[in-house]
């Protein structure tokens, strides 16, 4: 084979991820640095990408200021609330403030958001969610990106960050390749912005089959978003609050609007109001918490699971009473075409017509992420007007690593942001990198050359691996040498699950279960080393699986660190099975030393807003 | 309902093969048409069936939970503005449904560097692209730092 392309790409900022945070920070990076160079890089097509790719019903996250509906105040104690009073209020209030002028732009390009025909405001949902009609809700904002870059690139899978040679702990660009022509790539950047997706596929899905595609979060979201920083040493937080979602059973179709605009309601297999029922079970383990609106997701999901384990499944949505109205069953469906068509499918298959049958609803795998109700991800500074001294070290949403920003999935402490919060943090982050990169003046960044060929025989060592291993065996999928991708893939969600508190151990885990499983991790790690690729496919999904190993291992280790059942409903520590406000009222920190392999772990406090 | 694709009305474009956020339309080189090479890496996201100019790519639900005998269609018409669902049950029930996809002409956004640049103060001060207008509410909201304290709420 010929030796392969290296291309060289210098940049001032470097967007990595092109959904809807990346297309923020790209727009705003053009917008207050006219004369940089603005570049996009994405591992599928901008067009359709990230987790809006098949598109949105709903947009999640906006106040109505002009209105008078909601302040960002509001907002704050609504996710502080739900993540049971652990969120970074200074970096949650500061994308509520910007969140209106991001979807009135939204629909200046040419979103269709709903009305409500009386008063002529966006039609409302729920308190915080409008509903739109979001088929094209990412390509109409990938244009706008593709306008605002000097250069897109699609297609190309960044692997790993680059480090500056001549500064410790500042970053100066990323290397990855590109999954149709094989080149690979070199990025030189002033800022470097991170965009990537969260995880889905680190725990073993309930479909194990053709159906493990049909997972919640999109398959694509690969954990990008944490292994990235995470390998030079940026401080992640809160990687132990992974979600878990209650949905329409098997194609895990949103039951938001159902709940807030539809009227529906649930009941178990009885037709009783199972909700009730454990209230005092969970004020046993959490207390007041649980007398808070509205009641935080993680423990409407402990009700459900309880219910469950008692013996009251399958729980079902009660759906017939509001679908005989032909407005709401139109609702109804379209809200599944606009998000999750899968679930429609299930329905049209299984002959399910919610106006005669009330659907099935379940309990997903967990997932890791940073942008719904949950906020894993990285440690980030403060906006610079009002951030505690002990959030501010630099830059609006830069990491613990110099030049290093981030937004949507990856920054975290700032739960409910969901698609209008994602893109207006990265418009945060990109006024932010744009300010760094103008104060850096012509000082540039230098990576090392050694360790840009040590990563690029690394990055296409899998082929190598697979071409060597190939001749040793007649065919199929079984070496002594090497390992495929979904090979790996699998081993680690089944590691996950069975240790790390998924599915199968009804979400629970304790300090010797985290042990043994990161004793499992860690020989996973090993074998890393052996993964096969057979073309570049696979030598795409082989850096998934990459950066879902170590996202994995972090949250893994804090899990373990963080001795208490802050969030029972997303997990339990079966051996602190409560909730700990006089030693855990705090966030937990990890820092990976991706020489030594070690992990340190510390608290930091958590400020709130008083009145 | 991983895709698959009908022989006999794909012709090897590959504008699926461009659009699969998962990377997992490819062209098979022997019949030079597409296929899914991975079905249990597709999330149903429909963007390669409604890309898709001959109409050749369809799904068929997952095999560990959906019957056979349903489909679930998509119409997508960029220059209508529109895109259109029929839904077919298992036991042969229609629902059909029609949405508006957007508002403006596709191409017609302008890019942020065709608006007036920011003065030299906006840069240092909180106030994002076309804030505070966008807002429709006059002024940017912002906290004081003696507004945040620690301690349980």
């Amino acid at each position: 084979m010929a030796r392969r392309k290296t291309v060289f790409v210098d940049s001032d900022i470097l967007v990595i991820g092109g959904g809807m945070a990346g297309c923020g920070a790209t727009y705003e990076s053009r917008y207050w640095g006219r004369d940089l160079k603005v570049v996009c890089v994405e591992k599928a097509n901008i067009e359709r990408s990230g987790a809006v790719a098949q598109g949105l019903y709903a947009i999640n996250c906006y106040m109505g200021m002009q209105w008078g509906e909601n302040q960002p105040e509001d907002h704050v104690r609504y996710a502080r609330n739900d993540l049971m009073g652990l969120v970074r209020e200074d970096l949650g209030y500061d994308i509520a403030r910007h969140v209106d002028a991001t979807v009135h732009k939204f629909e200046e390009w040419g979103l269709p958001i709903m009305r409500d025909p009386k008063t002529g405001r966006y039609q409302r949902e729920g308190k915080w969610q409008i509903m739109i009609h979001g088929e094209s809700y990412k390509p109409i904002v990938a244009e706008a990106a593709r306008k605002a870059a000097t250069q897109v690139y699609n297609r190309i899978m960044v692997t790993h960050l680059l480090m500056d040679k001549t500064k410790p702990n500042r970053v100066a660009g990323a290397v990855g390749f590109n999954v149709r022509t094989g080149d690979f790539h070199v990025f030189r950047a002033k800022a470097v912005i991170v965009s990537a997706g969260g995880a889905s596929h680190i725990f073993k899905p309930r479909a194990a089959g053709e159906g493990m595609g049909r997972t919640w979060y999109a398959p694509w979201s690969s954990a990008s978003a944490y292994a990235l920083p995470i390998l030079v040493g940026a401080k992640m937080t809160q990687m132990e609050n992974r979600i878990v979602l209650t949905r329409f059973k098997d194609g895990y179709g949103p039951v938001g609007a159902y709940f807030l605009h539809l009227k529906t309601y649930t009941q178990n297999a009885y037709g009783e109001d199972y909700e009730a029922k454990w209230r005092d079970s969970i004020k046993a383990l959490v207390g007041d918490y649980v007398d808070r609106h509205p009641v935080p997701t993680c423990l409407r999901n402990h009700a459900f699971l309880e219910e469950v384990k008692a013996g009251g499944g399958p729980i079902r949505m009660v759906t017939k009473e509001a679908f005989q109205d032909p407005h709401k069953e139109t609702v109804g469906w379209e809200n599944f075409l606009g998000m999750t068509i899968g679930q429609a499918v299930v329905w049209a298959s299984q002959n399910i017509d919610p106006k005669h049958i009330n659907p099935e609803l379940t309990t997903s795998e967990p997932y890791v992420m940073g942008s719904h109700a949950t906020c894993s991800g990285a440690w980030a500074s403060g906006p610079e007007d009002y951030a505690p001294a002990e959030y501010q070290w630099g830059y609006n949403r830069m990491m613990t690593v110099e030049g290093l920003f981030g937004a949507g999935d990856t920054i975290g402490g700032t739960a409910h942001k969901f698609s209008s919060g994602s893109f207006t943090e990265g418009r945060i982050a990109g006024k932010a990198a744009v300010n760094y990169v103008n104060d850096l003046g012509s000082e540039q960044p230098q990576y090392n050359d050694a360790e840009c060929e040590d990563l690029r025989k690394a990055i296409f060592q899998p082929l190598e691996n697979y071409k060597l291993g190939r001749v040793e065996i007649v065919a199929g999928t079984v070496s002594p040498s090497y390992l495929l991708p979904l090979h790996g893939l699998q081993r680690l969600e089944k590691i996950m699950d069975e240790y790390v508190g998924g599915i199968s151990s009804h979400y629970t885990t304790n300090e010797p279960m985290l042990t043994r499983g990161l004793e499992l991790l860690g020989m996973l790690k090993e074998d890393m080393a052996h993964l096969g690729a057979e073309d570049l496919h696979q030598l795409q999904r082989a850096w998934e699986l990459h950066h879902r190993v170590l996202a994995s291992e972090c949250v893994t280790q804090h899990t373990m660190f963080r001795q208490e059942t802050r969030w029972p409903g997303y997990y339990y520590r079966a051996d602190h099975p409560k909730l700990d406000d006089a030693d855990w009222h705090c966030f937990t920190l990890s820092q990976y030393d991706r020489d030594s392999g070690k992990w340190a772990m510390e608290k930091a406090p958590v400020y709130h807003i008083v009145d | 309902m991983p895709t698959f694709v009908y022989m006999t009305r794909c012709d090897g474009c590959g504008y699926c093969v461009d659009i699969c956020p998962s990377d997992i339309m490819h062209i098979d080189t022997t019949y030079r048409r597409a296929y899914n090479i991975e079905p249990n890496m597709c999330w149903e996201c429909y963007s390669c069936v409604k890309s898709c100019p001959q109409h050749a790519i369809d799904c068929r639900g997952y095999s560990d939970f959906a019957p056979m005998g349903h489909s679930v269609r998509a119409l997508r018409e960029e220059e209508k503005g529109t895109i259109s669902w029929k839904i077919k049950f298992r036991d042969g029930r229609e629902k059909n449904f029609v949405s508006p996809i957007r508002t403006t002409p596709w191409g017609s956004i302008k890019s942020p560097s065709d608006y007036a640049a920011p003065s030299q103060a906006a840069f240092k001060a909180q106030e994002l692209a076309h804030e505070p207008e966008a807002l429709n509410i006059g002024k940017l909201p912002a906290l004081t730092p003696d507004r945040l304290k620690q301690g349980v709420v």
